[in-house]
């Protein structure tokens, strides 16, 4: 068990590290950075602000960590919470009543999920194009579904998964901790996460050895919309209303930039939904310590930028090979003595 | 005939039969008019496009095109408010900037091995993120020169105009399609489409070619940003938004194939001018919402995917055969 934990902590070490650098460097240039304080039975302070505003990204790159781990890549989640904050205001405001609400809404998600998983698994289209087609079209079913306006409620139990709180913690963070663990247990302490893998390094291998790929595939990209549309009521929720144009907008990106540089690989194969996560506050640390440390907001995505190549240059296969390269010395002479021993 | 024309003819079939239905409904759409229109709202897309052609048939993607055109926009209204130099000169150095800007790009993608996807969205980022250090406000541009330029056209039979950008747009596809089909390097870019394993055994230079690409994909999309100021007489670091988006699925539409290799630059022409003629199609009628427009070009791009996969099925099916 201890072993496990080790490589557990040696998966996750860079990310956490990069997370604590940024930390770091930010409370360096804003002094009251990691304080925290109770008011009204309920946490504030920065650190719990970065947690609460990067909820939507951290559900997408939940299931966006598992969709790429097979391989593939679902451009549609920022649409797909377009749709889902559109359907579940449009829900709401005709008179339904919360449950039947979000059961509709997350319905809705995994059926968008259910046709990009369809064209991917039967139809056998690339992921990229697949979920492009929802991508273009998304934004305008959602246009559709919100007659071109932006519809606004006021149904206290929807508001309150935007910007309730429970246990001292903001209603949407809870949200992404119980259902990141959630998936994270479900694919672990099953073989489902292992058979994923499997499919994602190579499809026709687990196919033949007795996986049901095509099952499997659909399954991810369910699961990425059931986590868009989570992400869809949160953001929807939060602005207590539904603006199929902003909705979600580019958020697939920042999901996508998580997952890498949570260290899963675009070409498939093994995935961490933690490290994913922390990829996730990365990208949130990033913005709001942008924010707090009073660079001119001009200068955001530059910065942005400029971390993201360093973080994914650090991990890119030539960078890796050079630092073995440099470490090859001492492997030689690990080498040489081992064969001595022989 | 070749199957390899297939998806493009039934891309030109599609636009002479939705150009047929627009006619019928309303007569005034034959108008060359119309057509120079066509040609000069889209002028900018058109451009930008080719170079995503060249980037898709090389198997690789280019996020960055929309960011690219917005800091070109707004790198030329700054430096002709704050500077005297003559519109040429500044649209010459707009060029350099967005061509080594590319070809940094593909330089990375090659020499760091990484996904074109991360690295081209790093650099739309990059781009967007220049535009709004260069400014934050939406700048207009003054200078006589843009008035000549926009005063320029060429008068068609019927009151139409081809305009400066217009043409412009149509000489960068002729020249894209001569690069494409008549040069060492288009052939290149195929080959490296095809599998960059075969490519390198076959003596194809994969780095220098890489970079290229991405470089011309920067010089088009600076180029088209060059168009976009006309067109707009302005430069604004939120606009283009998106355009990238619409430049592939004009080259998905084109019957270019995402995972590189096969297609033609002719066809992503006319994957514009259909995206152009469903925009055109929803002014005339007046009621229906531009939201139809996005759905209408998503449900094209399954109809075109689906084309393309049942081809490649029969063709397959008859090399078996065979």
């Amino acid at each position: 068990m201890s072993a496990t934990l080790k490589a557990y902590a040696r998966r996750l070490f860079p990310q956490v590290a990069a997370l604590a650098v940024i930390l770091l460097m930010v409370s360096l240039a804003f002094p009251g950075f990691f304080k925290l304080e109770i008011q009204n039975g309920r946490l504030y302070g920065s650190l719990i602000d970065i947690l609460n505003r990067g909820a939507p990204v951290a559900l997408l790159a939940i299931g966006m960590t598992v969709v790429i781990a097979t391989k593939g890549i679902d451009l549609s989640v920022g649409a797909v919470m377009a749709i889902c904050g559109a359907v579940a205001a449009a829900c709401i405001t005709s008179g339904y009543g919360l449950a039947a609400t979000l059961a509709i809404t997350l319905g809705t998600g995994v059926l968008c999920g259910l046709w990009n998983g369809l064209l991917v698994a039967v139809l056998d289209i690339q992921p990229i194009i697949a979920t492009l087609v929802l991508m273009v079209a998304g934004r305008g079913i959602a246009q559709l579904v919100t007659e071109g306006a932006i519809l606004t409620f006021n149904d206290p139990g929807l508001i309150f998964i935007g910007s309730g709180s429970f246990l001292g913690l903001p209603m949407p963070v809870v949200i992404w901790l119980v259902f990141g663990l959630a998936v994270a247990l479900v694919v672990r302490r099953t073989a489902l996460g292992m058979l994923i893998e499997a499919l994602g390094v190579n499809r026709r291998a687990a196919m033949l050895s007795g996986v049901s790929t095509g099952v499997l595939l659909i399954a991810a990209y369910m699961l990425s919309g059931l986590c868009a549309a989570i992400a869809g009521i949160i953001a929807a929720a939060d602005i207590r209303g539904a603006d199929a144009n902003n909705a979600g907008l580019w958020l697939e990106l920042d999901a996508i930039l998580a997952v890498v540089v949570g260290g899963t690989s675009l070409l498939g194969g093994r995935f961490s939904i933690a490290a994913s996560l922390i990829g996730a506050l990365i990208i949130q640390a990033i913005n709001t310590g942008i924010l707090l440390s009073g660079f001119p907001p001009e200068f955001n995505l530059i910065i942005k930028a400029a971390i993201i190549v360093l973080i994914l240059v650090i991990q890119s296969p030539r960078a890796q090979s050079a630092f073995v390269w440099f470490s090859r010395p001492r492997a030689t002479a690990a080498g040489k003595a081992g064969e001595e021993a022989k | 005939m070749n199957a390899r024309y297939l998806p493009l003819t039934a891309t030109v079939a599609i636009f002479l039969a939705a150009y047929l239905v627009c006619v019928l409904q309303y007569p005034n759409m034959l108008s060359t008019r119309v057509i120079g229109n066509l040609l000069t709202d889209n002028a900018f897309l058109g451009i930008a496009a080719v170079g995503m052609t060249f980037v898709i048939l090389s198997g690789g993607i280019d996020l960055s095109i929309g960011a690219v055109i917005a800091f070109t926009g707004v790198f030329l209204a700054v430096l002709l408010q704050a500077t005297d130099i003559h519109p040429l000169a500044a649209f010459a150095l707009a060029l350099l900037v967005t061509t080594a800007f590319g070809a940094l790009m593909g330089a990375i993608i090659h020499h760091l091995d990484m996904p074109p996807f991360i690295v081209t969205l790093a650099g739309m980022f990059l781009a967007r993120g220049m535009a709004f250090v260069l400014s934050i406000d939406s700048i207009p541009v003054r200078h006589p020169f843009y008035a000549t330029l926009k005063g320029l056209y060429y008068k068609l039979p019927g009151g139409g105009r081809i305009t400066l950008i217009g043409g412009l747009m149509l000489v960068v596809f002729a020249a894209g399609i001569l690069i494409a089909h008549r040069t060492r390097f288009g052939a290149n870019v195929y080959a490296l489409g095809g599998g960059a394993a075969t490519a390198e055994l076959m003596g194809v230079p994969i780095g220098r070619t890489t970079v290229a690409i991405y470089a011309l994909s920067g010089f088009l999309a600076g180029l088209s940003g060059i168009v976009f100021s006309l067109y707009t007489s302005a430069g604004y670091s939120l606009a283009a938004v998106g355009v990238e988006l619409d430049a592939i699925a004009a080259v998905v539409i084109g019957g270019t194939l995402l995972t590189g290799g096969s297609g033609f630059v002719a066809g992503t022409l006319v994957g514009i001018l259909i995206q152009g003629l469903i925009q055109t199609y929803i002014t005339f009628d007046g009621s229906l919402s531009s939201w139809w427009t996005k759905i209408l070009i998503g449900l094209l791009l399954f109809i075109f995917i689906l084309l393309q996969k049942g081809l490649i099925h029969v063709t397959e099916r008859r090399r078996r055969h065979a």
